[in-house]
């Protein structure tokens, strides 16, 4: 088993041999893939080591005090949080190959092609259709809300493949090639005034077999993959005291003493408390699966994250009064990256607002906590058994 | 970064907690709590010497060379957790948490301290602090005063003027073999035996409230000046800290009863627990708790290994624990419907529990103020 200290000697040749300052990014990105740096739980020969994921922090910190690039994970959250977990669990071992190092090292941007006009917390009632044509699928249909679209090389797909069976039940999940010549991608303008997300029109887009991921049919287990590291790799980041949303507030408190009232006063200590409290909650959640005991705790991140960040942005907007009352652009743009607690007080309180949508709503979130953790009762339902083209819609 | 403490509950801290959750379970179950909180005696007889002799559970703060078993905040705070999910009445968190720590900030001065900790820590000696169960850690418990030792002018509350050196709302100041008295000159150990003790009638019946009157000039004084003020913040800081356990204890009690209830009870063919209304309130609970165990155990830890940081994770801790223990407690209620409002069952034990516990050793805007100061997120002038 690969230790901290081998990590460290391993992390201090890679430096040597490519020394950030005379090395060119891409190339020190690849180089550390290469040395299995990239993520040390990744198996060996796929940018790790097989080596325990608490490990990562070892070379993290070796990294970056010799001032290396990082991979810049705010750009590739997408692929690194979604689409690679998936990809390990259910890719053969030439889609591993083919497409791990590029999306680590950020030469390729990925997106998910998952939520449609008919189906977002439904999921599984998703329309989009792949049909076999020979060695291809032949894919038709519309997704919506598709973050990054304009930026991907590459998607992860859910389409459905057999209409006949109940819904979960003919589902299957692919890699689609988003330069396809049948891939259109249309901006879609966010209450924010920029365009983070697209919608994606699919008109007879060919995909490999070989691109395809878990059995056919089987595409909805292999989506749970991605949604549970989606939930995860939202609010799930570490950081320090006072780091995220409630360091920007408690650093306009103290630098702006005029704008201070005492019932602001108590929402903020309120918040400053829930803040601190959730981030305990996520130290003690990557204690737990260091030593081996993941609990259900990690559904329980987003849901305080989403919260959180709405409460604290909105606070800052009210405790700015009447700068508060303005917005710095409301100019269309499609960004290159999602930054929560970037740019001003007006921004954060709008863009905070898709925490609890995005990803699983909080509703269906506790839906998910009251059942699989607690074991309360579900709820009726009328759809669990019925073919999916015979659904209400 | 820096490095966060241990979050985690080790194994010694797993088996403590089953032997600890079995002596409840056999000798402190509701029924027999529900029997005995309206007579003059809530205490269950013999409990204690089970859970501190026995078990060893009183002399986890104390070290091994004083008496004690040499562990530390982070075993007691399982203790608390359990007696809190039981509502047990015993001197816990009064005796082997808030006297014992402000023995321990004394000790290092030999004589009197030294002694009283190791008849606690046996289990054979139940000290109390003598200050109202309301006193948070940054409270100035002292008198100031004349030389002899007593205040002027003397003690007033709202019933009117008290003889001197009353105090009280005293948690489990009947019980106690000792009463650690703060002076103007200083903290006393006076003998039970020489002081009035009046029970009051507390809301939180599982534990006894008095009113403690020591006689003038009884007692040996302890230590004077700072030092005597140091040890009472420091009893008090822990006594607050590891409050948030027994808060914890009880909150997760609260939401599993909830759970368990809801999915039998029917109404409506079909289980209450299915509604989703009720699903998402408990799911809300359960999602508190995950936040209330990462605090309390922070506390605890912080505690422990003595961090500098630790009067803001206890403030922390309190600050948020108080709230989900009193929320799951009314929750517990609520959602029991009619059963819920009877004294047969024990969820109105959680409840008056959850509620003082909410005032006892700083309120959550006392808490709050002192992460105000210790963030530099001062009020407006
Ligand atoms: C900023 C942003 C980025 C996104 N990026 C992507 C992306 O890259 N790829 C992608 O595939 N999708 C993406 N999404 C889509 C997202 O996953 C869906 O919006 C989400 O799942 C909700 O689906 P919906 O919009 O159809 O709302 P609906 O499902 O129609 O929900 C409407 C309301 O009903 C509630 N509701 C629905 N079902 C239940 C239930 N069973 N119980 C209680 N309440 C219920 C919901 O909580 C909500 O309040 C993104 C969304 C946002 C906001």
């Amino acid at each position: 088993m690969t230790d901290a200290g081998e990590l460290r000697s391993r992390t201090r040749r890679l430096l040597a041999e490519h020394p950030p300052a005379t090395t060119g990014r891409t190339d020190f990105l690849k180089a550390r893939f290469d040395a299995g740096l990239a993520w040390v739980h990744y198996p060996a020969g796929l940018g790790g080591l097989d080596a325990p994921r608490a490990l990562q922090a070892v070379v993290d910190a070796e990294l970056a005090a010799a001032g290396a690039p990082d991979n810049d994970p705010r750009r590739i959250g997408i692929g690194l949080g979604m689409a690679a977990p998936t990809l390990l669990q259910y890719g053969s071992e030439e889609v591993k190959e083919r497409f791990l190092r590029p999306l680590w090292v950020g030469e390729e941007v990925w997106c998910q092609l998952f939520s449609e006009p008919g189906a977002g917390s439904d999921l599984a009632a998703l329309g989009t259709r792949a049909v076999r044509d020979g060695g291809d699928w032949v894919v038709d249909g519309q997704k919506v809300w598709t973050s990054s679209a304009h930026l991907a090389r590459w998607a992860i797909l859910i389409a459905r493949t057999d209409p006949d069976a109940p819904k979960h039940r003919g589902i299957t999940y692919f890699v689609c090639d988003m330069t396809d010549p049948g891939v259109e991608v249309r901006p879609l303008r966010q209450i924010t005034g920029e365009a983070e997300f697209n919608e994606v029109f699919l008109t007879g887009v060919r995909i490999p077999d070989a691109h395809r991921l878990g059995e056919v049919g089987d595409g909805w287990r292999v989506a749970q993959t991605t949604l549970m590291n989606e939930r995860v790799s939202i609010g799930g980041a570490r950081i320090p005291r006072e780091g995220g949303m409630i360091g920007k507030l408690a650093t306009t408190w103290r630098e702006r003493p005029e704008l201070r009232t005492h019932e602001l006063h108590r929402r903020l200590l309120d918040l400053w408390v829930d803040a601190e409290v959730a981030r305990l909650t996520g130290e003690r959640l990557r204690q737990q699966l260091v030593a081996g005991q993941p609990g259900p705790e990690g559904s329980a991140m987003k849901l305080g994250f989403a919260r959180l960040n709405q409460a604290i942005s909105g606070l800052e907007v009210e405790l700015l009064g009447d700068e508060g009352l303005l917005y710095g652009e409301w100019e269309m743009s499609r960004p290159e990256l999602v930054d929560f607690t970037g740019r001003d007080a007006g921004y954060r309180y709008l863009r905070s607002k898709g925490n609890s949508i995005e990803g699983g709503t909080s509703e269906v979130l506790l839906n998910i906590v009251a059942e699989r953790v607690l074991g309360l009762p579900p709820e009726p339902r009328n759809d669990k058994d019925v073919a999916w083209k015979d659904l209400s819609r | 970064m820096t490095a966060q403490g241990d979050l985690l509950y080790s194994e010694t801290e797993d088996d403590l907690r089953a032997a600890v959750r079995a002596l409840l379970a056999d000798r402190a179950g509701h029924q027999t709590l529900l029997d005995r909180i309206e007579t003059a005696d809530p205490y269950v007889p013999g409990l204690w010497k089970s859970l501190a002799g026995d078990i060893g559970a009183a002399g986890l703060l104390v070290p091994e060379e004083l008496g004690g078993q040499g562990a530390s905040h982070r075993e007691a705070a399982v203790v608390l957790e359990e007696l809190g999910r039981a509502v047990t009445p015993l001197p816990y968190l009064t005796s082997a948490v808030v006297a014992t720590e402000t023995l321990l900030g004394l000790a290092g001065r030999g004589g009197p301290a030294t002694e009283l900790l190791a008849g606690i820590a046996s289990g054979h000696t139940v000290a109390v602090l003598a200050v109202p169960l309301s006193t948070a850690p940054d409270a100035e418990p002292f008198p100031s005063g004349t030389p002899d030792g007593e205040p002027s002018p003397p003690a007033v509350t709202g019933a009117g003027p008290l003889p001197a050196a009353t105090v009280t709302g005293v948690a489990d100041a009947v019980a106690a073999d000792v009463l650690l008295v703060p002076r103007a000159d200083g903290l006393y150990a006076v003998p039970a035996g020489e002081a009035t003790v009046e029970p009051q009638t507390p809301l939180d019946l599982t534990r006894p409230l008095a009113r403690v009157t020591p006689e003038p000039g009884s007692g040996t004084r302890l230590a004077e000046g700072e030092a005597a003020r140091a040890a009472v913040r420091r009893g008090l800081l822990a006594g607050a800290g590891l409050l948030a356990s027994e808060q914890l204890g009880l909150a997760a009690w609260c939401l599993e009863e909830t759970v368990r209830y809801t999915r039998e009870r029917h109404q409506f063919n079909r289980p209450v627990g299915s509604f989703q209304a009720l699903k998402h309130r408990m799911a809300q609970l359960w999602l508190d708790l995950v936040g209330a165990r990462a605090a309390a155990r922070a506390a605890a830890d912080a505690l422990a290994t003595g961090a500098p940081d630790a009067p803001l994770t206890v403030a922390v801790a309190q600050a948020y624990c108080s709230k989900v223990a009193v929320r799951a407690a009314e929750e517990c209620v609520q959602l029991h419907g009619g059963i819920g409002m009877t004294w047969e069952h024990p969820a109105h034990l959680a409840l008056k529990r959850a509620k003082s516990d909410q005032i006892a050793l700083g309120s959550t805007g006392r808490h709050q103020d002192a992460i105000a100061a210790l963030t530099n997120l001062p009020a407006p002038e």
